[in-house]
């Protein structure tokens, strides 16, 4: 359990933590082809906060976010998020937990294709059931540039305007905590550097957490942290880091 | 939510469509035969109600039981004495006596009878002086009949037969030919009368020529104005002899529909049959296409779930895919089934079985018994795949290829498909082969047992599918190389889905292996029979073998020389023993031409009979306790009661006789049944079959239409053609079925070939043709039906040594019909050829680069 730091008498009071992660190792298979994917990670994402989560293939950087968001179990250890422990819910509870804290945008979109921009962007309210709030949504699809474009299907898009209205969709129900999994990695360089200002900007405008998994080094460039993972591990931790520190870290964890 | 679901399946209309055909095609049977079977009811209906235009009550004979679904009961007449009295009761406004017939036969110029395929040959009186008000036909041409030797017909004969007014016609009726100027040409209007014949005199000649002068069988009542019914009839009553009644005219409409509703709702009941099988087959392409199209939306159901959607969610959002996909289906079919129902008669009329026709009918109970049965099934076909849908994990959204966690019960999934089989084989076991069981039991394990047996099969046949694979698609290997090897591998791909395809192909296939080989085994003992009990060298029936044929034409084939002997086997129905039994006549000279194994008796039973005796055969007699000597009382249909004995017991004959289940002396049965006839007349002449012989006895005949001699091996054949007329309808019932899983085929192509869109688009890259593309598929396709074919034929064969065993105390004997079963292989190529016409023609079209790209 977390426990909430908000009493008064302090005077900079530090932000609420959004995910707190402990101990978590995830070991796939068993006997011996067993593999270890993940061997005891810590983690704390403070509110806020945009970090970035890098590591070479393999490293187990995708295990952990999966396991975060709780798409995954752990084998051992435990994930907080938004003071609830998700790694003992049932299926029904880790759905509703979803729908209030937690945000995805995707490598690959997952726009489901018959529904245009605008409909695709409100389908998590859809889903829960929820009206949309009309100011929101047009302040958020003026954001992500896309107020020309509210009526088109995802075939009708670029991809990088696909990958705008998947950051609409995680941003409308104002999550504890978005999760993005290599959210460049299907984009063109430029288009990939735009969407990294995008996250940067929805940190910064709407105060939104988020956790993004890549392998770019730019993405450093823009987060408040950057965590390493090699082997299963945390083995750096960067903060205002620029591109070239990030490429030299991970340049000897190659 | 449900937006979603709606806006998904208005974005995948191909695949949406591919779901419907199957549900489509099963309603539009179960439409077709709805429709088709109250069409024929309504034209009945509007027959009977036109025939009583004006009449208030109606006056007919009584008969003491009738009997429809056997030999045919033919209503005496009563005096027309009555017409008189009735007519001078107090409220009676108007009334006219008539008599009518149903053998009347009408001779073409070729002196052949005008078949009616089982209809009847109609025969109305009129009064061509009268007012008509009572009249049922409208004149077209000519005028009604008058005198002694005029006729009207029918309107459908003289065109079909090219007469008109002033022309000559023959008529037949209880003895030679005779010749009518036709009068008039008349029709019933609004109705078609099928094949069914009409000949109308005025009443003295129609009297005459059925030998009723002076009687009649009917008398129309009109009462006077503002008389009600109940009045008149209650004035007519006490008027009435015992063997006349009186009805208002709908329950008299009601009565004469009795007769034909046995037989129109023995045609309703039998097609909705196969309406349901095909129905069964389409919930197995449903559920086979709903799988494949969920495995595929495995990503957008994983991506709902990262949205915060709940498994209940998913499984409602299939579940009204499957609900609109129901409905739409069941509407289209609903539609499609009037077409159906014009095909359905064009089948039947190819039988030789024209029924009469009014307007169509479209009752709201089909479009409710459609839209219901398309629904549910559809529904229910989809629940298995909307289970596994809510399977979806979210992590499903991120990774490539993620397996669905397998279910609660999955590990027991072998177990209970092998209990499944195992439990249907036992089933239908039980029901074929148990002893003593009631009925209703007996059909409930039957029924239960060949759907486990087919969910069994289909369950078990993933694990069949790589043997089978790899032995039925050896040629393919061989024939299409690279092309053919890769379609082989691909069908081994999955099996599971494979199976499920091939399984809906296969209950088409093991129905029809099943009737194949029960009706070999029917004919074979039917054969056998022929040659076991006919002795004579011929037979003598009327032309369609079935409606019986006079007595005056036994008497002239006695006549022909060298007749040796001439036995009439008369036909007609009797209560015994508290039940509407067939009962036959037979003569002295019955055992010269047909051989009988007595258990009690001999062959002097037939000429010992005289007055007083009966034979029965030993089924019947073990049944009601019956010795020689036992006493046996029949009821007449008109009421006649015979006290008579048992004079002999034979074995019943397996394989059928032409025998009641009670025959007494044609003598006795000429005494006591109005218009006594010959089911059928066996001859011997010496020197048996020779064509000298045949054209003497069809000369001594020739002055009766409606006989045909027919050889020994001739009656044989002939007494074959109903029974191969009914495989063949079978056949072309159960291809609706076949035609569903050719669907279900299409479907699994179709949709594989998205699939398998960025590898078809490398194999493309590296190399391979268009041509090569198109084989691939389609060798797929042939190896899936293959696949379908084997597994039906084993259960076929199956099924119909079960039932051939059962059915051997009746003389039914497993007999293979090879030939037929090679062309069922080769209908199951064309099956699978046909299937894969257009998903090839996609598969191969694709672009290339695009191809590579799709993801």
């Amino acid at each position: 359990m977390v426990v909430r730091e908000e009493s008064k008498d302090r005077v900079s009071a530090p932000a609420s933590v959004a995910v707190d992660a402990r101990g978590i190792t995830r070991r796939y298979g068993e006997g011996t082809t067993a593999v270890d994917a993940l061997r005891g990670v810590d983690l704390e994402v403070r509110s806020g906060e945009l970090v970035a989560v890098m590591g070479p293939s393999g490293s187990g950087k995708s295990t952990l976010m999966h396991i975060l968001a709780g798409l995954d179990k752990p084998t051992s250890g435990t994930v907080t998020i938004a003071g609830t422990e998700i790694t003992e819910l049932d299926d029904s509870r880790l759905t509703r937990l979803r729908r209030q804290h937690i945000g995805f945008v995707f490598q690959f979109f997952n726009l489901l294709p018959m529904l245009n921009a605008e409909e695709n962007v409100l389908l998590p309210l859809s889903i829960a059931g929820e009206k949309a709030d009309k100011a929101w949504l047009d302040q958020l699809l003026a954001k992500m540039g896309l107020d020309q474009r509210r009526a088109h299907r995802p075939a009708e898009l670029s991809g990088g305007q696909q990958q705008r209205v998947a950051i609409a969709r995680a941003l409308v129900t104002r999550p504890t905590i978005l999760f993005a999994d290599e959210p460049t990695g299907n984009l063109d360089s430029k288009t990939g550097g735009e969407i990294l200002d995008l996250m940067r900007e929805s940190t910064d405008a709407y105060g939104q957490t988020t956790v993004m998994v890549t392998h770019e080094a730019r993405a450093a460039a823009i987060a408040d942290r950057v965590l390493f993972l090699g082997d299963g591990l945390i083995v750096k931790e960067l903060r205002g880091a620029s591109p070239a520190d990030v490429l030299a870290v991970m340049s000897s964890l190659n | 939510m449900l937006r979603v679901a709606l806006k998904g399946l208005a974005g995948r209309k191909l695949r949406a469509l591919l779901t419907a055909i199957a549900v489509i095609l099963g309603v539009a049977m179960i439409s077709g035969t709805y429709v088709l079977t109250d069409t024929i009811n309504n034209a009945f209906t509007s027959i009977f109600t036109q025939t009583y235009k004006n009449a208030d009550a109606i006056i007919s004979a009584k008969t003491a039981f009738t009997n429809d679904n056997g030999n045919g009961v033919q209503a005496p007449s009563f005096s027309d004495y009555l017409l008189g009295r009735i007519r001078a009761l107090p409220d009676v406004n108007a009334v006219e006596g008539s008599v009518t017939d149903d053998q009347t036969k009408l001779v073409g110029r070729t002196g052949k009878v005008v078949p009616t395929h089982g209809a009847p040959s109609l025969a109305f009186s009129v009064n061509p002086t009268g007012d008509q008000r009572f009249n049922p036909l409208e004149l077209t041409a000519g005028n009604w009949p008058n005198g002694p030797d005029e006729i009207a017909i029918d309107s459908h004969v003289a065109s079909s037969k090219h007469y008109k007014v002033g022309d000559t016609i023959g008529v037949e009726r209880n003895g030679p030919v005779q010749r009518f100027r036709v009068a008039g040409i008349v029709k019933l209007p609004g109705v078609s009368i099928g094949s069914a014949t009409l000949s109308v005199f005025d009443l003295p000649t129609l009297q005459a020529l059925l030998g009723r002068v002076g009687e009649l069988d009917l008398i129309r009542v009109q009462a006077k104005p503002g008389i009600p019914t109940p009045k008149l009839i209650a004035e007519i009553k006490p008027v009435l002899p015992a063997t006349a009644q009186v009805r208002n005219t709908s329950a008299q409409v009601k009565e004469d529909k009795k007769s034909v509703n046995g037989f129109t709702s023995f045609i309703r009941y039998f097609l909705l049959a196969f309406a349901g099988i095909a129905l069964f087959v389409g919930s197995f392409v449903i559920a086979n296409t709903l799988s494949i199209t969920i495995a595929q939306r495995t990503r957008e159901f994983a991506t709902l779930r990262t949205l915060g959607a709940t498994r209940r969610q998913v499984l409602k959002s299939v579940i009204v895919e499957a609900l609109v996909v129901g409905i739409l289906g069941s509407v289209t079919g609903l539609f499609l089934g009037l077409a159906l129902a014009k095909g359905l008669k064009s089948v039947f009329v190819l039988l030789g079985i024209n029924l009469p026709t009014a307007g169509t009918v479209f009752e709201t109970r089909t479009v409710i018994v459609c839209l219901v049965v398309g629904t549910v099934i559809t529904l229910v076909a989809s629940l298995r795949p909307a289970r596994r849908a809510t399977r979806v994990p979210p992590i499903a959204a991120v990774r490539e290829g993620a397996e669905l966690p397998r279910g609660r019960f999955a590990r027991w999934t072998p177990f209970v498909s092998a209990a499944t089989l195992l439990l249907g084989v036992l089933l239908l076991a039980y029901g074929v082969l148990a002893h003593g069981v009631p009925t209703a039991t007996r059909l409930f394990s039957l029924g239960a047992g060949i759907l486990l047996l087919f969910f069994g099969v289909a369950a078990n046949a993933s694990r069949v599918v790589h043997p089978l694979a790899s032995v039925l698609g050896w040629p393919a290997a061989r024939i299409g190389g690279a092309a053919g090897a890769l379609a082989r591998d691909n069908a081994m791909r999955n099996p599971k889905r494979t199976a499920s395809t091939a399984s809906a192909l296969m209950i088409g296939l093991a129905l029809v292996t099943f009737v194949a080989i029960l009706g070999q085994g029917i004919r074979s003992s039917f054969e056998s029979a022929v040659d076991d009990l006919f002795k004579g060298n011929y037979a003598l029936t009327s032309q369609d073998t079935f409606t019986p044929l006079t007595i005056a034409a036994e008497q002239a084939a006695a006549k022909a020389p060298d007749v040796t002997a001439v036995s009439g086997i008369r036909a007609g129905s009797a209560r015994v023993f508290g039940s509407i039994e067939n009962l036959t006549g037979a003569d002295p000279q019955l055992p010269k031409v047909i051989h009988l194994d007595w258990k009690e008796g001999s062959n002097a039973v037939p000429a010992e009979l005289g007055k007083s005796g009966v034979f029965v055969d030993d089924k019947y007699a073990k049944k009601h306790h019956l010795h020689v000597r036992s006493p046996l009382t029949l009821e007449t249909p008109t009421a006649k009661v015979l006290h008579l004995k048992v004079d002999g017991i034979y074995k019943l004959p397996k394989g059928g006789s032409p025998f009641g289940v009670v025959t007494i002396s044609d003598a006795l049965f000429d005494a006591n049944y109005v218009d006594p006839e010959n089911e059928m007349v066996l001859i011997n002449v010496r020197g048996g079959v020779s064509d000298a012989n045949t054209k003497a006895l069809t000369a001594a005949t020739s002055g009766f239409a409606d006989a045909k001699v027919q050889t020994h091996s001739e009656f044989k054949t002939n007494f074959e053609k109903p029974l191969n007329n009914i495989i063949s309808l079978l056949y072309v019932l159960l291809a609706l079925s076949v035609i569903v899983s050719l669907f279900g085929i299409v479907n699994t192509l179709v949709l594989t070939v998205f699939e398998r869109t960025r590898e078809l688009g490398m194999l493309r890259a590296v190399g391979m043709t268009q041509r090569q593309t198109r084989r691939m598929i389609r060798h797929e396709s042939i190896v899936t039906s293959l696949i379908g074919a084997a597994l039906g034929i084993v259960v076929g064969f199956f099924l119909a040594v079960l039932v051939t065993h059962a059915l051997s105390d009746e003389g039914i004997v497993f007999a293979v019909p090879y030939l037929s079963i090679v062309y069922f292989v080769i209908a199951a190529i064309v099956v699978g050829i046909l299937a894969a016409i257009w998903p090839a023609r996609r598969a191969a079209k694709l672009n290339v680069l695009e191809a590579l790209q799709y993801e």
